[in-house]
């Protein structure tokens, strides 16, 4: 909240500022279009309606706006459509240039659709997803997203992403995103149904594997090293010794993920804690999806609470939702001291922010621009990538894949710790994924000293030697 | 003439008013109404890929409503129907996970998979109601909830893909088990004639025959049918297997078509809607036809609304559910007056 009336602030100051400089400098008259100056009371989709009659035409005032304001220092650039200012100069695009724009017309001009399995205000995985596709509106000028959310068999047991994705085609969609694991197969098959549009499926390996059509790239972030990053806090934190990951369905990605927090947590009790990491309890409950689906998942919220009644004081999130924060949050207002560290999307600690330990989180936004620029260059092609973080700031929203912000519920002296431990795994001076590294039933995951290939972290196959939970 | 007048506005006016219904309702969440119509009609209707998609939409409400006319004329309601569906596509899953066989035999085994596994579950309702006592609504809402947590045991243990279970359902099927589309278009040719042919069958079975008449006999008073000298248990259990059978068929098309694999949702709630567009369509088996596709274009149509115009495409479905109220309530109006 605090940091929202900051950043108004600082916009307010900013548009003040910039009005007497666009009162002396009449912006010179342009061809066709108008030149406005906002309102009181003005939004974008209600300009839109006035000028050309259909709210949804915002997205032209956007890009011509944004042409302008880069030759054209009159004009405010407006970075987020939801977000314009009193007394901000604009430029409005003639009713040709925006009926042009919306059908897909004018050069430059992409309209890619984002597929998402759950809903698109998830506070989590969905939601990064959809933010990140308002990132590519903003920074690719021209660019405009269509989205479906809760494509899932509990939300929409009807639709087939088939039927998703001759919508979106159908709307002019030139780029596709399918951002689950769950729609990797039928990924597959409607790409080579439209072999002409290219396909980013998130998080699979069917174009490593070559499985995939020709037109499908993966695209992935390590997370891996995130969730080193969550166990760490959650090993400085931790007084039980006890802590429980609230894990979603089971395959090679989510054992990977649980496996990270696992070492992270090891290393930092170890190394900053002084204490046996033997001692460590680290407990993994599956509920069966992504998120919650009432009759066929466990219920999350019962599973969070089990996992506290079984000693933990940690909980960290593998799921797309915020149950795990959400339950923490509930019982720490009864008196109990305990913490948690939500997942996916970098304003999840939200949601109970004085015990929030910090969130790992995907920044989908800087790939998305670069996939975006790359098929409006004619330059998409088939690959498989993971991408780390950026190391010189993990934090940086304009270069980063992904992320971790503390949160509230860390001391300074720990994130002093959590610090050197960011900055280990950055100059390479700690990794994790070494061996002697046991699985689950004792067989061996990686021998002594032996180095993890990126295949032998992507396909985990099972938990690791230590650690409590289904394997599979 | 009149009776036929009157017949039509009943009819129509529930349609209507279900309409304006929705529309005050758009208009009080702020959107344009008449673009939200717009939005599911262009979504339903604009290509060729979208006509095909409606009609596959079509194929298990066609199903299930020739099978529920059959529960229906008996007196019977089962809304047992979307377990059949799942057991259809259980039965039909289990054979395409386990056996290799060219399409030509593969595909009518399926097929005939799903009919039996639809069958059995219908007669378990049956036997329920007929030998049981248990009325067919709760032994029908028992046998679907098994139904479903059968399914995603299945899904979750012994069918589970290689590389981890998930809610996305089994591994896809062998291709040779794929219901065959029509060139490129998601729609199956074979899907739809056995549809259309079991809707024109229950039309004449019901209409034109002896064992129609009977169920009717039945449907309109049980015990006087009984001193008549019908065989009720028979005929009922007949009922309940014949809906089972149509149901599972389109469970098991659901399955080797439109999913290609089991997934947990397999039924997509097509059996419910199923009994809705029978009590629309007034037990009248010609109009069931044109108001499955009305459902069907619907269904389809609806995901529109949140792509172009940001609305929640449950709209659909509450359009659906207004109209389903508002027929039943004339209906009841009219018995009253």
């Amino acid at each position: 909240m605090r940091k929202r009336l900051f950043r108004l602030l600082i916009l307010a100051v900013l548009a003040l500022t910039l009005l007497p400089a666009a009162a002396i400098a009449a912006p010179p008259v342009q061809e066709g279009g108008t030149v406005y100056t906002i309102q009181k009371d003005d939004w974008l989709s209600k300009l839109a309606d006035k000028e050309y009659g259909d709210p949804l035409a915002y997205p032209a005032i956007v890009y011509y706006n944004n042409l302008k304001a880069a030759e054209d220092s009159a004009f405010t650039k407006i970075e987020d459509p939801e977000f314009i200012e009193v007394g901000w100069t604009v430029y409005m695009p003639t009713a040709e240039e925006a009926t042009a724009f919306l059908a897909g017309e004018v050069t430059g001009a992409l309209t890619f659709g984002i597929v998402m399995v759950g809903p698109f205000n998830d506070h989590g995985w969905s939601e990064a997803h959809y933010t990140a596709g308002q990132y590519v509106e903003t920074n690719v000028p021209g660019a405009r997203m269509i989205w479906l959310d809760k494509l899932n068999v509990g939300d929409r047991p009807e639709t087939t992403l088939e039927q998703v994705v001759d919508d979106m085609v159908a709307q002019g969609a030139q780029f596709i995103l399918t951002t689950s694991d769950d729609f990797q197969t039928d990924t597959d098959t409607v790409a080579a149904k439209y072999p002409d549009v290219p396909f980013l499926m998130i998080s699979g390996d069917h174009a490593w594997t070559g499985v995939a059509p020709p037109n499908v790239a993966n695209y992935m972030g390590r997370m891996e090293y995130g969730k080193m990053i969550a166990g760490c806090a959650a090993a400085l934190k931790t007084e039980t010794g006890v802590m429980g990951y609230l894990g979603p369905l089971i395959n090679d990605e989510t054992r990977r993920l649980a496996n990270s927090v696992y070492l992270g947590a090891r290393y930092c009790y170890e190394n900053y804690r002084g204490g046996n990491p033997d001692d460590l309890q680290f407990i993994v409950q599956w509920i069966g999806f992504w998120f919650n689906i009432p009759g066929v998942t466990l219920d999350p919220t019962e599973v969070a609470n089990d996992i506290f009644n079984a000693g933990a004081d940690v909980i960290l999130s593998g799921i797309d939702t915020t149950e795990a924060i959400v339950v923490a949050g509930q019982r720490a207002e009864q008196g109990e001291t305990v913490w948690a560290i939500p997942y996916d999307y970098e304003g999840a600690c939200a949601e109970a922010p004085d015990i929030c330990l910090g969130v790992p989180y995907f920044n989908w936004g800087p790939a998305y621009v670069n996939y975006v620029q790359k098929v409006q260059a004619g330059t998409f092609e088939q690959e498989w990538i993971w991408a780390g973080p950026d190391w010189t700031d993990i934090n940086n929203r304009d270069t980063t894949a992904v992320g971790f912000i503390k949160g509230d519920g860390m001391t300074a002296e720990e994130a002093v710790q959590l610090d050197a431990f960011i900055a280990g795994l950055a100059d390479g001076s700690i990794n994790l994924f070494v061996g002697p590294l046991n699985y689950q039933d004792g067989s061996v995951y990686l021998a002594d000293g032996e180095v993890a290939t990126d295949e032998q972290v992507w396909y985990t196959k099972q938990l690791l030697e230590g650690m409590t939970g289904p394997s599979e | 003439m009149l009776q036929r007048l009157s017949n039509l506005t009943l009819g129509l006016v529930p349609v209507v008013l279900a309409l304006l219904f929705t529309t005050v309702i758009l208009i009080i969440v702020g959107a344009p109404p008449g673009e939200a119509y717009r939005n599911i009609l262009q979504g339903a209707l604009e290509s060729p890929d979208k006509w095909a998609s409606v009609v596959t939409a079509m194929v298990p409400l066609l199903l299930c409503s020739a099978g529920l006319l059959v529960t229906f004329a008996a007196g019977l309601w089962n809304i047992g129907v979307e377990g059949q569906i799942v057991a259809g596509a259980l039965l039909a899953t289990w054979l395409a996970l386990n056996l290799t066989l060219p399409p030509i035999l593969f595909i009518p085994l399926l097929l005939v998979a799903g009919l039996i596994g639809g069958a059995l579950w219908g007669l378990l309702a049956g036997l329920l109601r007929v030998y049981g006592g248990v009325h067919e609504i709760f032994g029908g809402v028992g046998l679907n909830f098994i139904a479903i947590v059968l399914t995603n045991y299945l899904i979750f243990g012994p069918w589970k893909p290689a590389d981890g279970a998930t809610m996305s359902g089994t591994d896809p099927f062998p291709p040779a088990a794929w219901l065959p589309r029509l060139g490129d278009l998601p729609v199956y040719p074979t899907a739809v004639v056995l549809a259309l042919a079991a809707v024109a069958l229950m039309y004449f079975a019901l209409r034109g025959t002896t064992w129609g008449l009977k169920l009717k006999a039945i449907g309109k008073n049980q015990r006087s049918a009984f001193l008549m000298g019908i065989p009720t248990s028979r005929y009922m259990l007949g009922a309940f297997l014949v809906c089972g059978a149509l149901a599972g068929l389109a469970g098991s098309i659901q399955a080797i078509g439109v999913r290609q694999r089991l997934i947990p949702g397999v039924s997509g709630g097509y059996g419910f809607l199923a009994l809705l567009v029978v009590l629309l369509a007034g037990y009248r088996p010609l109009w069931v036809i044109p108001i499955a596709l009305f459902f069907a274009a619907v269904g389809v149509g609806s995901p529109r609304l949140e792509l172009s115009m940001q609305l929640d495409s449950a709209l659909g479905g509450t359009l659906e559910g207004i109209i389903v109220l508002f027929v039943l309530l004339a209906q009841g109006v009219k018995r009253k007056a």
